[in-house]
């Protein structure tokens, strides 16, 4: 489903990510971790399409097409979802509109009839379940004064509306309390199935206690210096990053 | 901000006017140029009576009198007042019975508009006086209005038939020696619209007039006098748009609006001139007067307005808060884009005891458009108890445009409590990318994000206008994102 070849990423010249090798199939769950600032962020960032950074090197694939010539939105449309480190407050927006223009645009998309007022407000009701929000914050602007935990609830809220094919989650557990990551893990697990498949970026192995990914990889400066399975996290847990230095 | 988002946000923000075309219907129009034989003629082709003249001719001469103002935040361009058409009118101006009687161009440009009469009068219940050309050219509704008492006409008409409250009210609220602009408008003012709604008469559908430019070089002179009597309720609305042209043309309006004890009046604008284009060449200079006074005690003057057109945008809508526990409200979106200006406000001048004023502007500038916010808030001594609350928001797109505020205060009674806020924002790269990564191209995110900043102020129109008004703020601000 996704194909990263040799992907180099640089902002203003500097070079962040340095030759990136990552498949990923449908139903699995792959787990990133790494030190801060070794250019988690920046991959999903770049998967997303975001255009601040340039791509200097490689290529990536998504559903066997060239992901990298894929404006945004499109990206989105075709089922590629990135939970936000740092979601973005958009004040006068509310949810409600801001999530249904986002679902409309993506039926039109595949060629299918808006969602109707009353369809919608029922698929909201269903979602907001899984992840236990409150109408209380979907009744708000986009994430306008919601607290550091609601906003990482909150996308993952979105996720569930959207039923992304392939979700990143950059950093989505971290800020949460002991329920709300057990909520969040919940949500991401009820949604899983043998055709989506999710990327979760974390610097914590209490998350994969509860979603267990089929890999996890370590990015350190820019390049993925090891990849096994999930007890690779439990022994990164215990020794650091050090040890893979070399 | 990056150099393509830039570049997106300037295509987003570059789009051509949408309303330019030009209607050819024969025009029965003056010779240019103004002085007291065109003011006599102007009165004359109107078979006006004798006060009429004699208020023209004053205007005319105080007008005279005055210099163009010169502001600190406009770049106004020399304007030729001899090089000017004051009186045009539609040739075909027989009244019509039905709309099958009306000349089909006529029909034809109200239906590129989006406002065809029929479904106007059909669906939305209201009550059209399009004025097309100075000369009121199709009224409805006028029989059910009439069973009310409420009378709704053009100007001319009252003029003819309601001799007597023009001649008390007319000038009383915005006299012709107010300013440049209302003198000029004063001595040659075509038409417009009249409405009376009498004692303890709530109007019961909103009353609309759609305002047109459309002659070649004819500057347009509108007068709109609005009296509400005691307990009286009555929303007003207008709306314009006018065809593209390559010539600067004036426009100069005056409102005025009188409110007697416990009456009100909610007056909604969307102004959709043509702004000029690109490069900012064209466009309407629209210097408009409008001013309400609550004459009466627990009378409330709501002004809305919609501002996304005109190359150059001059006007306060103001209260004058007279009685007692008087109310004025103020809510306001401007949008000025490529080289748009726009310096608009209010003033609201508390008289008597216990009055409110509410002030919301949310400016919106784009492309190289400059906005100022100017609004006074005067208290005088024996207003006690009065309370003003003002909130002032700025929004940018792009780094080329500016946005200025400028409130004065003047405030003569200690036990005033004013309260001002004033923000400035801007479309964030992050909040675009946020919305496109969620499906939303950054045309409709852009769209999403101004609609939910101007909501305050469109929660305020009548539904129907905020839908259009809605449209509008996307279409002056939004083209084809590559
Ligand atoms: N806009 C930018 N301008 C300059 N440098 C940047 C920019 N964005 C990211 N970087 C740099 O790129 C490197 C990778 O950043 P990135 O956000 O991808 O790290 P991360 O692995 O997600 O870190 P964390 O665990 O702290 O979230 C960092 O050194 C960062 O400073
Ligand atoms: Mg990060």
């Amino acid at each position: 489903m996704l194909e990263i070849k040799n992907l180099h990423v640089a902002i203003d010249g500097k070079e962040i990510l340095k030759g990136i090798d990552l498949s990923v199939k449908p139903g699995e769950v792959h787990a990133i971790m790494g030190p801060n600032g070794s250019g988690k962020s920046t991959l999903a960032a770049i998967l997303a399409g975001r255009n601040t950074f340039e791509v200097t090197k490689g290529s990536v694939k998504y559903l066997n097409e060239n992901l990298l010539d894929l404006a945004p939105e499109d990206r989105a449309r075709k089922g590629i979802f990135l939970g936000f480190q740092y979601p973005v407050e958009i004040p006068g927006v509310s949810m409600v509109n801001f999530m249904k223009t986002a679902i409309n645009e993506q039926r039109k998309f595949n060629n299918l009839e808006p969602l109707s007022a009353s369809d919608f407000l029922k698929l909201m009701r269903e979602k907001k379940e899984i992840v236990e929000i409150t109408s209380s914050l979907t009744n708000r602007s986009v994430n306008e004064g919601f607290s550091g935990g609601e906003k990482k609830k909150n996308e993952i809220f979105q996720m569930a509306i959207l039923e992304p094919r392939l979700a990143i989650l950059d950093e989505t557990d971290s800020g949460l309390d002991i329920d709300a990551l057990r909520i969040v893990a919940n949500g991401v697990n009820k949604l899983k199935n043998k055709d989506n498949a999710t990327i979760i970026i974390t610097h914590y192995q209490r998350l994969l206690e509860h979603i267990i990914p089929d890999f996890v990889h370590v990015l350190y400066k820019g390049k993925i210096v090891r990849s096994s399975s999930k007890e690779l996290a439990l022994e990164l847990e215990e020794k650091g990053y050090e040890w893979l230095k070399d | 901000m990056s150099a393509e988002q830039d570049q997106i946000l300037d295509q987003v923000t570059s789009n051509d006017y949408k309303y330019g075309f030009y209607t050819d219907i024969e025009v029965d129009a003056l010779p240019k140029g103004l002085n007291e034989d065109i003011i006599r003629m102007i009165s004359e082709k109107k078979s006006e009576p004798e006060f009429m003249l004699e208020f023209r001719l004053k205007a005319y001469r105080h007008w005279k009198t005055m210099k163009m103002p010169n502001w600190a935040h406009l770049k106004l361009p020399e304007i030729n007042y001899q090089d000017i058409i004051y009186y045009a009118a539609p040739k075909q101006r027989a009244t019509y019975n039905g709309l099958e009687e009306v000349d089909p161009e006529l029909l034809a440009t109200f239906e590129k508009l989006g406002i065809p009469l029929e479904e106007q009068k059909h669906l939305s219940g209201v009550a059209v006086d399009a004025v097309m050309d100075s000369v009121s050219v199709k009224t409805t509704f006028r029989e059910t209005l009439a069973e009310l008492g409420i009378i709704f006409c053009s100007f001319s008409e009252a003029v003819q038939e309601h001799p007597d409250l023009v001649k008390k009210y007319m000038g009383s609220v915005v006299p012709y020696t107010d300013n440049y602009f209302a003198a000029l408008n004063s001595a040659v003012f075509s038409d417009g619209s009249f409405c009376y709604i009498p004692k303890g008469v709530r109007c019961p559908m909103e009353l609309s007039t759609y305002f047109r430019i459309n002659a070649f070089n004819t500057g347009q002179f509108e007068r709109t006098l609005i009296i509400a009597d005691d307990d009286s309720y009555v929303s007003y609305l207008e709306g314009c748009t006018a065809p593209q042209r390559d010539e600067n043309r004036l426009h100069a309006a005056i409102v005025e609006i009188i409110n007697h004890d416990n009456a009100e009046v909610k007056y909604s604008t969307v102004q959709n001139w043509y702004p000029g284009n690109k490069e900012g060449k064209g466009g309407i200079f629209n210097f408009v007067t409008k001013r309400g006074i609550c004459k009466g005690d627990n009378s409330k003057i709501s002004w809305t307005q919609v501002e996304t057109g005109s190359a150059i945008t001059w006007k306060y809508p103001s209260c004058i808060l007279k009685g007692e526990n008087t109310i004025g409200e103020f809510y306001s979106v401007a949008v000025t884009n490529n080289h748009q200006q726009a310096d608009t406000g209010t003033k609201m001048i508390h008289i008597g005891k216990n009055s409110r004023s509410t002030i919301i502007s949310k400016g919106i500038s784009a492309g190289f458009g400059q906005n100022s916010y100017r609004g006074l808030v005067k208290v005088l001594k024996n207003a006690d108890n009065a309370r003003n609350f003002t909130q002032c928001d700025s929004l940018l797109l792009g780094d080329q445009c500016g946005a200025h505020t400028f409130p004065y205060l003047e405030i003569d009674n200690e036990s005033a409590i004013i309260e001002h806020e004033a923000t400035t924002s801007k479309i964030g790269e992050d909040q675009i990318f946020y919305c496109n990564q969620r499906g939303i191209n950054t045309e409709n995110a852009i769209g999403l994000i101004i609609n939910g900043y101007a909501k305050e102020v469109l929660n305020k129109l009548p539904m129907e206008f905020a839908v259009e008004a809605q449209k509008l703020l996307q279409i002056s601000l939004e083209g084809s994102v590559g």
